[in-house]
């Protein structure tokens, strides 16, 4: 069959990967190509190198190998029965591209994954194989995410590890019934059983470069994972709880939110709304309040309404302060860290100012006012030498006062 | 160190920088100061190029003389940390900030902690701003290649807010250790032949190359994996401002992908998803709503919707693949030679057909003119699960204790994937709502058989029907 030309296929094969919402390239070893014969490095902070307009970072060349499949769930662009115009790349033209954006400073590195052609080995198989041309033959040191197939032969997706900074393996769907309904193809345990021998082959990884200083990397980025939200019927509350039984059980790095969008050639079991683009920013928010902020699954949980869904007019972290009124007001002079971590308006950089600044003067509002964004968010939550909330967080329209834009910020994001 | 001190001085230092961004050089000059006991508002930094000396015309440019037995200034490593990042700010101020931060701290070691105080607070958004300037260059620089008689050569064009250049030559040495570029900025260039790093004068836009093929598939690309769902432009300026975009060569097309966005979204949700605000809740609305229904091409064809038929609190409820020839000129299902086969084979079984509710995964016909016939064409998957939306409606009113589906097409109708009969035939398979889905062939299939396989199949067949006979009897 002949090849559409690289451009035509660049625009399909990119097209089809934009719904895997990671483009992260951080948290990897330190390298650089000095002492190589090839070009890349990576320093620990991702970069960004251009933004699209749906405000998305585009750090990494996020390719599918192919769109061609043979799965055929429901949520999913390029599934078995849907009508997209069909592609697929050589790893070596990867590879081509991956450098020729590389050099022109356009990227990071590569984001790979693929829709199953054959068989779920013989496309892990070309995954590897487009990592290896790039490190082997290029000795190419810029970021490299492999997505790996969890039905694919043990063996070869270990190897991924070995080229890769990250793997991921999606578990797609935040519940094992939504999976079994809108991915019959897909299975939840050898989902999660992939997942726990990725896991085991990083922490073993890690433990002997402890000790041989020659062991070979393996995914020094660690794995993520990505959530579909909104296709099937899960709450936030199961969301938020899952999410964080991964972080624990499988010690992923990220779990990725990705609401879910109308995609062309939608399949009819799908539900006929999309959930409010606000509600992945709610959830990628309770996701920050428990790895940064110190809140359990259990308190974000309680956050929630009593539908289980987060509310959408105001940020979890000011739904929780306002269920629990007896935590405040915090007198920022002396509250712990972990108090002052929980009043709403405060982030870590205002946290860590003010305890900083505190050592050396008694706050008064003013003074908070320089460290923080807004000081009328806070005022209620907090006691400064010259400021003490009279009654205000008795107040039963307290909501209105610090979040007074609440319900029209929520039409214009309904839209 | 008292005011009066101060007084006899009288009169104002004017130090002139000769470099924008060199730490040391103020380093050196601002020890001499405090040494010399000079306050901070004695003195006129100037930097080269400035206009900061000009108001002190008076000014003494000679620097004072460091008293020899003061003590050695001493500061905070924070406080290093964070000037080296100053320096490189554009603001003039930025040098008399520093030696005022730096005097305070001679009485005040640790003022730098204090980030209520309104000069650490400008020194940390000074570095603020320099940090972000720094990482954008890094990011947003676009090398453009040029051929030359040694192989590609990479120009890129930048125009930084701070001075930054030099402090980045580090990144871009090591990340492109192996390739051999030039950057060039209005304030300065830097070029890197593979070995050693030189840097040259200032350009202008016009030294630099001004295209690349390569940009159109990065062009593309852009454009490609933006998802026009989820537009949110606010996010995208505060990350990559419009400033930045002049010299990028994606961010031209950022008013036409923003433009489209909304147009593209109205139409793929009119194309894929459907707008349906509920589920009927009876059979007549079901039938009713399915005469008009056009959400696949089969209703192109114009033939007759054919709605389901038997009693709404059926026990048991068959499913086959979609009307054919017959069932759509009398409008009822199974009423052609399948059915009849069907009926034949009911019996036998000893299934009442009045008592069960036949319907069809697919409403219309689908077929192909052949001269004056009509041939049967098989649904799509995607009208099948376009489909599934009746029939999971009727099923929802219905609400069988057993399904049947005859062939895969009905199969797929209940489960939403293609299953092989041969596998899934002989034993039930538990549905959502807590009935159960037994799986056969269509009776159409047994028609197309003949000899041998017609027998084998036949028997599989009334297998099928006496065990779901069977489990009828159990569930009743």
């Amino acid at each position: 069959m002949a090849q559409k030309p690289v451009l035509d296929r660049l625009k399909i094969l990119a097209d089809a990967a934009k719904y895997d919402a990671s483009c992260a390239s951080s948290g990897t070893s330190k390298r650089d190509s000095r002492s190589g014969k090839g070009i890349g490095s990576t320093e620990g902070m991702g970069i960004c190198h251009a933004y699209a307009p749906d405000g998305r970072c585009i750090s990494l060349l996020k390719l599918l190998l192919t769109n061609h499949c043979v799965f055929d769930c429901h949520y999913c662009i390029n599934r078995k029965s849907s009508n997209v115009e069909r592609a697929r790349f050589t790893p070596q033209e990867v590879a081509d591209l991956t450098l020729a954006f590389y050099k022109r400073n356009y990227i990071e590195g590569l984001f790979l994954s693929s829709g199953i052609i054959r068989s779920s080995d013989h496309t892990m198989e070309q995954l590897v194989e487009t990592a290896r041309i790039l490190r082997e033959e290029h000795d190419f040191r810029g970021y490299i995410h492999l997505k790996t197939i969890p039905e694919a032969d043990p063996e070869i997706v270990r190897r991924a590890g070995l080229y890769a900074d990250r793997v991921s393996i999606n578990v797609e769907l935040p519940t094992d019934a939504g999976l079994h309904r809108l991915a019959p193809d897909k299975n939840a345990g050898v989902i999660d059983g992939a997942m726990l021998t990725m896991k085991d082959a990083i922490t073993e990884a890690k433990d002997a470069k402890k000790r041989f200083r020659h062991a070979p990397r393996y995914a020094p980025a660690g794995q993520s994972t990505q959530m579909i939200v909104g296709a099937d019927g899960a709450n936030d509350a199961q969301i938020v709880t899952r999410a964080s039984a991964l972080y624990g059980r499988h010690r992923l790095r990220r779990v990725y939110y990705s609401a879910f969008s109308p995609i062309p050639d939608a399949s009819a079991v799908l539900p006929l709304k999309r959930p409010p683009l606000i509600r992945e920013h709610r959830l990628y928010q309770s996701d920050w309040l428990m790895r940064f902020y110190g809140y359990s699954p259990a308190e974000v949980a309680q956050a929630a309404d009593s539908d289980g869904m987060l509310p959408l007019d105001i940020d979890p972290k000011l739904a929780w302060a306002l269920k629990f009124r007896e935590s405040f007001p915090v007198d920022v002079n002396r509250a712990p860290k972990e108090a002052l971590l929980r009043v709403p308006g405060l982030g870590t950089r205002g946290v860590a100012q003010i305890v900083s600044a505190r050592r050396h003067r008694v706050l008064r509002l003013d003074d908070v006012a320089k460290l923080t964004v807004s000081v009328t968010k806070l005022k209620p939550f907090i006691v400064t030498a010259d400021w003490r909330p009279v009654l205000l967080t008795d107040r039963a329209d307290l909501k209105n006062i610090v979040a007074p834009d609440a319900n029209r910020q929520l039409e214009l994001f309904a839209a | 160190m008292t005011a009066l001190q101060h007084v006899r001085l009288g009169a104002y230092h004017v130090v002139p920088m000769a470099a924008p961004d060199d730490f040391a050089e103020w380093r050196d000059h601002a020890r001499c100061m405090v040494m010399a006991d000079v306050p901070p508002d004695r003195i006129a930094w100037t930097e080269p190029g400035g206009s900061g000396g000009d108001l002190f015309t008076h000014g003494d440019r000679r620097l004072p003389v460091p008293d020899r037995e003061a003590p050695q200034p001493r500061v905070s490593r924070r406080f290093m940390e964070i000037a080296k990042t100053v320096i490189m700010h554009s603001d003039p101020d930025r040098f008399g900030l520093l030696y005022r931060v730096l005097w305070r701290l001679q009485s005040k070691p640790r003022l730098i902690e204090d980030s209520a105080d309104a000069d650490v607070r400008a020194m940390a958004d000074m570095a603020r701003a320099v940090r972000r300037d720094i990482h954008k260059m890094r990011a947003f620089l676009r090398f453009r290649e040029v051929e030359t008689e040694e192989g590609e050569y990479f120009v890129a064009w930048f125009e930084p807010f701070h001075h930054i250049l030099r402090h980045n030559a580090g990144f871009f040495t090591r990340r492109f250790a192996n390739m051999r570029w030039s950057i060039l900025t209005p304030a300065g260039s830097l070029h890197w032949d593979g070995e050693t790093l030189r840097e040259g004068p200032g350009a202008t836009k016009a030294d630099a190359p001004n295209g690349d093929p390569t940009e159109e598939l990065w062009r593309s690309y852009y454009a490609s994996i933006f998802n026009p769902a989820r537009l949110k432009i606010g996010a995208m300026l505060k990350e990559m401002p419009r400033k930045y975009w002049k010299n990028m060569p994606e961010a031209q097309l950022i008013p036409e992908l923003v433009a489209g966005a909304q147009a593209r979204e109205a139409a793929m949700v009119a194309a894929g998803a459907m707008e349906e605000p509920e589920r009927p809740e009876t059979l007549e609305a079901v039938a009713k709503a399915i005469e008009t229904c056009a959400r696949c091409l089969i209703a192109e064809l114009h033939t007759n919707a054919v709605m389901g038929e038997g009693p709404q609190d059926a026990p048991l409820m068959i499913v086959g693949e979609q009307p054919g020839d017959n069932e759509d000129m009398q409008r009822r299902a199974f009423v052609g030679p399948a059915g009849q086969l069907l009926n034949v084979h009911l019996e036998k079984a000893g299934i009442d057909r009045g008592a069960a509710y036949l319907t069809n995964a697919v409403k219309h016909f689908k077929y192909v003119q052949r001269g004056k016939r009509r041939l049967h064409q098989n649904p799509s998957a995607k009208e099948i699960d376009t489909c599934r939306w009746w029939v999971e409606s009727e099923r929802a009113i219905v609400k069988p204790k057993l399904v049947l589906a005859m062939g895969a097409s009905a199969a797929r109708a209940m489960l939403g994937k293609t299953v092989s009969i041969t596998k899934a035939r002989g034993a039930p398979i538990p549905l959502e709502d807590g009935s159960e889905l037994w799986v056969t062939a269509h009776p159409s299939y047994l028609l197309r058989l003949e000899g041998m396989g017609r027998e084998e199949q036949t028997r599989l067949f009334d297998a099928d029907l006496a065990a779901v006979a069977a489990r009828l009897r159990e569930l009743a």
